[in-house]
């Protein structure tokens, strides 16, 4: 297989150990007074978009950011509970820079570039340095020193964590550094803002149509080079751990105009969710994968077995991880931990009213953690209540904001009854086609954070989403960007009245005043929810060809049906939050088609991308190497759909095996 | 599953401030909502109605909300009177088993002079952005960190600092207090960066430079009712404003700064 001619990846030569550092001693860079003479574009707030737009800033280049949320503070990364990985070894536990970079290119199933993935894990401790000094609280141990703990697909203990809140503090940490440079006047912000277009001058990317959503004024920005820190995709599926606004339409407007879009079909479902309860439900809620560190799960062994989880003798539970995986037990990668959990809920061993649940149980881990406490305490013979006393408050404080939102949701008390949880839909994995530079196709065009495709393959490591956002926007992009801009310093800022922001700016407002006019009879929700179902049914935790081309069908005649009957209520130019939702509805409907459409290319199975097809005895992920290491690049093509590019894997450091976590 | 007092099918009279946009006087419009579930949550009962009211081809209610898992902030009504309504935790993570068959809910916006009316429920909070950029960080460029190590942190100031950093800016203590006092929010944050180590350096310009910018927003002044505290769906204690006080009253002694 050879890489299309489309795709440089500018991987540099060299050994893997030394191709970073190289390169960052390389680059060409840009001179101080250039820096302040050139504008920078970042759509987006989160890890990736606030770190990025701090660190260019302090650098000296002059930054606008967009945010759709009514402060950058509030971008969904805040919401990312369990942890961030970093290669510290601190622990003492054998942990290092290539174990790291092996457990993330084996946790994505051998479908990530080597290179990008390297590098993430060299860079991965400075991260945890730079947040420190910002004063982000983790989690200490009484020596002051930092705590770590463990996260699916490692055997050593990386993640550090401030409680079942780290997003919270990393978001706030780099929202802080963006402030500051905002009292500074190096950023100019702006909230509630939402980008409509990029405008693209003779094949570069040169500024943003974005959309005041308190006004409707369209406006637009000029930027010398545009950084697309949007976030993933997950809400294609209507329920999702996402927050209600995320959405593609970022990536999607730009992959419209020339970037290629990859893997969009790897989207990780995530094994720990509180269980739908009803029809009404308008998101699903994460439990922190750092649960399974502690927390066992099961299913009875009797199927359709109606009892209480507590009624239910220890003989007659079935510790299905353990079971099966023996090596990591209840820590597998999500990937494989969701299917386990579908199986056993298929098979008919489901738990709850709906059935569609397995118990998470901390009865062991209260148990474990009462006797530890009891020992230091110097308590002989304590008591059982003694000793459950002791273990609940362990767990409290490890997980307690987690037990009480489960609480809070469900009505149960976690610490007596087993939580029961279910599979959801929580990241994606593809998204725009970026090189070594995390630029896309279009030069000028960047992807930062899960809004590209380049680091975790077809399934993410837990933990590893914080990393690579704050990798890209602290480490990565101040670097390499200097690769294109120090070409464009002889360019003067483009004035917006050039007809190609005239073009788009029309292009956006004729879109927005067509959802208007239409006027049907169905809401945006409803057509969302419709796509959700198809795309969860037929390309969700398993996938086939059958099921696949149907989706194709289904989706291609909603999106004639929105675009006949759906109703938005209101006017273009005040706040509308029908006319927002409907835009971005609108762009899930074509997405979703690629998304089936690349999950249909891909006859193999991989990671989060499972094909009934394909699989081996044991109901395993069976991989295709041969024909399928590659990352998929789609070129969109207008009506005429869309184009393939390949770029071919190669794995000269890590030695390509089937994924094996038994 | 349900508490046990509210129905399965609870019909609901909802009493909505309605208001098009900060020129124009808004006012309580009344609605009756069947069909609510004790498993849903406040903003989903909402979602449900605002469903009803496009099918009617009326304009839904403006509402802000995004994670609705209750650590993003977004989400802000005055319900009954409270905050987020009656059990402190944010109106997302708020479920309909906490009302009553026949209840009548009253909503409102967040109200405060500093924090704006945009549409119906959605208020602007972009003076909590302003105290922060004035002064609420670290000032630590990327790249200029030491091993994160090589600072011990005693465990309690850091678990101290944490639960001062919980803070999600929701705002519902500006909401809760009759003298629109900000004094929670910005200590919470003085707090956090006063009790570690990494925020002695900028210790004192940070407090005088923040109440500063509170000030200029016009919140009001603090009155000790504790209000903030009861209402905030993260529990942040009172005893960050007294930390804030000695941290400003300290800072004014020693500096003319601001």
């Amino acid at each position: 297989m050879a890489t299309s001619p489309k795709l440089d990846a500018k991987v540099p030569d060299g050994a893997l150990e030394t191709k970073w550092t190289k390169y960052r001693s390389t680059v060409p860079l840009v001179n101080p007074a250039n820096k302040r003479n050139l504008e920078i574009l970042v759509v987006g707030t989160g890890l990736a978009g606030a770190s990025a737009a701090s660190t260019l800033a302090e650098l000296g280049y002059k930054v606008k950011a967009f945010c759709y949320q009514d402060s950058p503070r509030r971008a969904h990364s805040i919401a990312a509970q369990g942890g961030i990985n970093a290669a510290k070894n601190y622990q003492n536990d054998g942990d290092s820079v290539y174990r790291l970079f092996y457990d993330t290119i084996k946790g994505g199933d051998y479908r990530a570039r080597e290179g990008n993935v390297y590098r993430l894990a060299e860079v991965s401790g400075s991260i945890i340095d730079q947040c420190v000094a910002q004063g982000v609280p983790f989690a200490r141990e009484y020596g002051g020193l930092l705590s770590n703990r463990s996260f699916g697909g490692t055997q050593v203990q990386r993640t550090f964590y401030a409680a079942g809140q780290t997003g919270q503090q990393l978001l706030l940490g780099a929202y802080s550094s963006l402030q500051r440079q905002i009292s500074l006047g190096n950023v100019q912000m702006y909230t509630r803002h939402e980008m409509q277009d990029v405008v693209v001058v003779d094949g570069k990317c040169r500024g943003l149509i974005v959309r005041n959503l308190v006004t409707g004024e369209l406006e637009r920005h000029f930027g010398h080079a545009v950084l697309l820190c949007s976030g993933g995709y997950g809400n294609i599926f209507y329920l999702s751990t996402n927050a209600l606004g995320s959405n593609v339409t970022a990536a999607w407007k730009a992959h419209k105009k020339g970037a290629f879009f990859s893997n969009p079909c790897y989207t990780q479902i995530h094994p720990t969710c509180i269980p739908v309860s009803g029809d009404h439900q308008s998101k699903l809620t994460l439990m922190s994968e750092s649960l399974r560190n502690d927390g066992r799960i099961w299913v009875p062994k009797k199927q359709g077995d109606d009892r209480n989880a507590n009624d239910i003798a220890e003989a007659e539970r079935d510790y299905y991880l353990e079971r099966r995986y023996p090596a990591f037990g209840n820590l597998v990668p999500r990937d494989i931990a969701s299917r386990a959990a579908k199986e056993r809920c298929d098979a008919g061993y489901g738990v709850g009213k709906s059935k569609m649940a397995v118990y998470l149980d901390y009865a062991d881990a209260i148990l474990r953690y009462g006797k530890g406490e009891a020992n230091k305490n110097g308590l002989h013979n304590p008591s059982e209540a003694q000793i459950h006393d002791l273990g609940i408050a362990v767990v409290k404080e490890k997980y307690g904001n987690l037990f009480d939102m489960y609480q809070q949701i469900t009505g149960e008390n976690p610490y007596d009854v087993p939580m029961r949880i279910y599979p959801a839909v929580h990241y994606t994995m593809g998204g725009l086609w970026v090189d070594y530079n995390l630029m896309t196709n279009v030069p000028g065009l960047y992807a930062l954070g899960e809004a590209n495709f380049s680091d975790h393959g077809a399934n993410r490591l837990g933990a590893s989403a914080l990393m690579q956002g704050l990798a890209d926007g602290y480490f990565v992009i101040p670097y390499t960007i200097g690769s294109y801009l120090a070409g464009e310093i002889r360019n003067k800022a483009l004035p917006t009245d050039h007809e190609a922001f005239v073009q788009a700016e029309k292009t956006a407002r004729e879109r927005i005043e067509k959802l208007i006019a239409i006027q049907g009879t169905q809401t945006v929700g409803s057509f969302h929810k419709r796509l959700g179902k198809i795309m969860w049914d037929k390309c969700g935790m398993a996938r086939n060809a059958e099921g696949l081309n149907e989706a194709i069908q289904e989706i291609r005649a909603l999106r004639d049906e929105f675009w006949t009957d759906v109703r938005v209520t209101g006017d273009a130019d005040e706040l509308n939050i029908e006319l927002e939702k409907a835009g971005r509805v609108a762009d899930f409907l074509e997405l979703g088609e690629l998304m089936c459409i690349d999950a249909l290319n891909r006859e193999e199975s991989c990671g989060g991308h499972f094909r009934e097809e394909h699989q081996t005895e044991e109901g395993e992920a069976l991989r295709d190497d041969e024909n399928f290491a590659y990352v998929a690049a789609w070129e969109h093509q207008g009506e005429k759909g869309w184009n393939l590019h390949k770029e071919e894997l190669v794995f000269e450091n890590i030695k390509i095996a089937q994924r094996s976590y038994k | 599953m349900a508490e046990g007092h509210s129905a399965d099918n609870m019909t609901l009279t909802l009493k909505v401030w309605r208001q098009k946009n900060r020129n124009t006087e808004g006012r309580f419009v009344t609605y009756t909502l069947g069909g609510v579930s004790p498993d849903m949550s406040f903003l989903e009962m909402v979602d449900i109605l605002n469903t009803q009211l496009i099918e009617r081809n009326e304009e839904p209610i403006a509402f802000d909300h995004d994670c609705r898992e209750g650590i993003c902030g977004s989400c802000a009504m005055y319900i009954n009177g409270r905050p987020h309504g009656p059990k402190q935790v944010t109106a997302c993570q708020l479920h309909m088993r906490s009302f009553n068959d026949g209840d009548t809910i009253t909503i409102e916006p967040w109200r405060a002079a500093a924090f704006p009316i945009i549409k119906d429920l959605s208020v602007d909070r972009s003076a909590f952005d302003r105290i922060v950029a004035a002064g609420g960080y670290i000032s630590i460029n990327t790249g200029n960190a030491q091993d994160a190590n090589s600072t011990p942190v005693p465990k309690e100031a850091a678990d101290e600092a944490f639960m001062a950093a919980a803070c999600i800016g929701c705002g519902a203590c500006v909401a809760a207090c009759k003298n629109a006092s900000a004094m929670l929010f910005v200590s919470a944050k003085i707090s956090q960066l006063a009790l570690l180590p990494q925020g002695q350096a900028e210790r004192r310009i940070r407090a005088e430079k923040m109440v500063a910018q509170m000030d200029e927003e016009g919140f009001g002044a603090c009155s000790n009712t504790g209000a903030c505290s009861a209402e905030c769906p993260k529990g942040i204690s009172m005893t960050n404003i007294a930390r804030m006080n000695r941290e400003y009253y300290g800072a004014k002694l020693k500096s003319t700064n601001v």
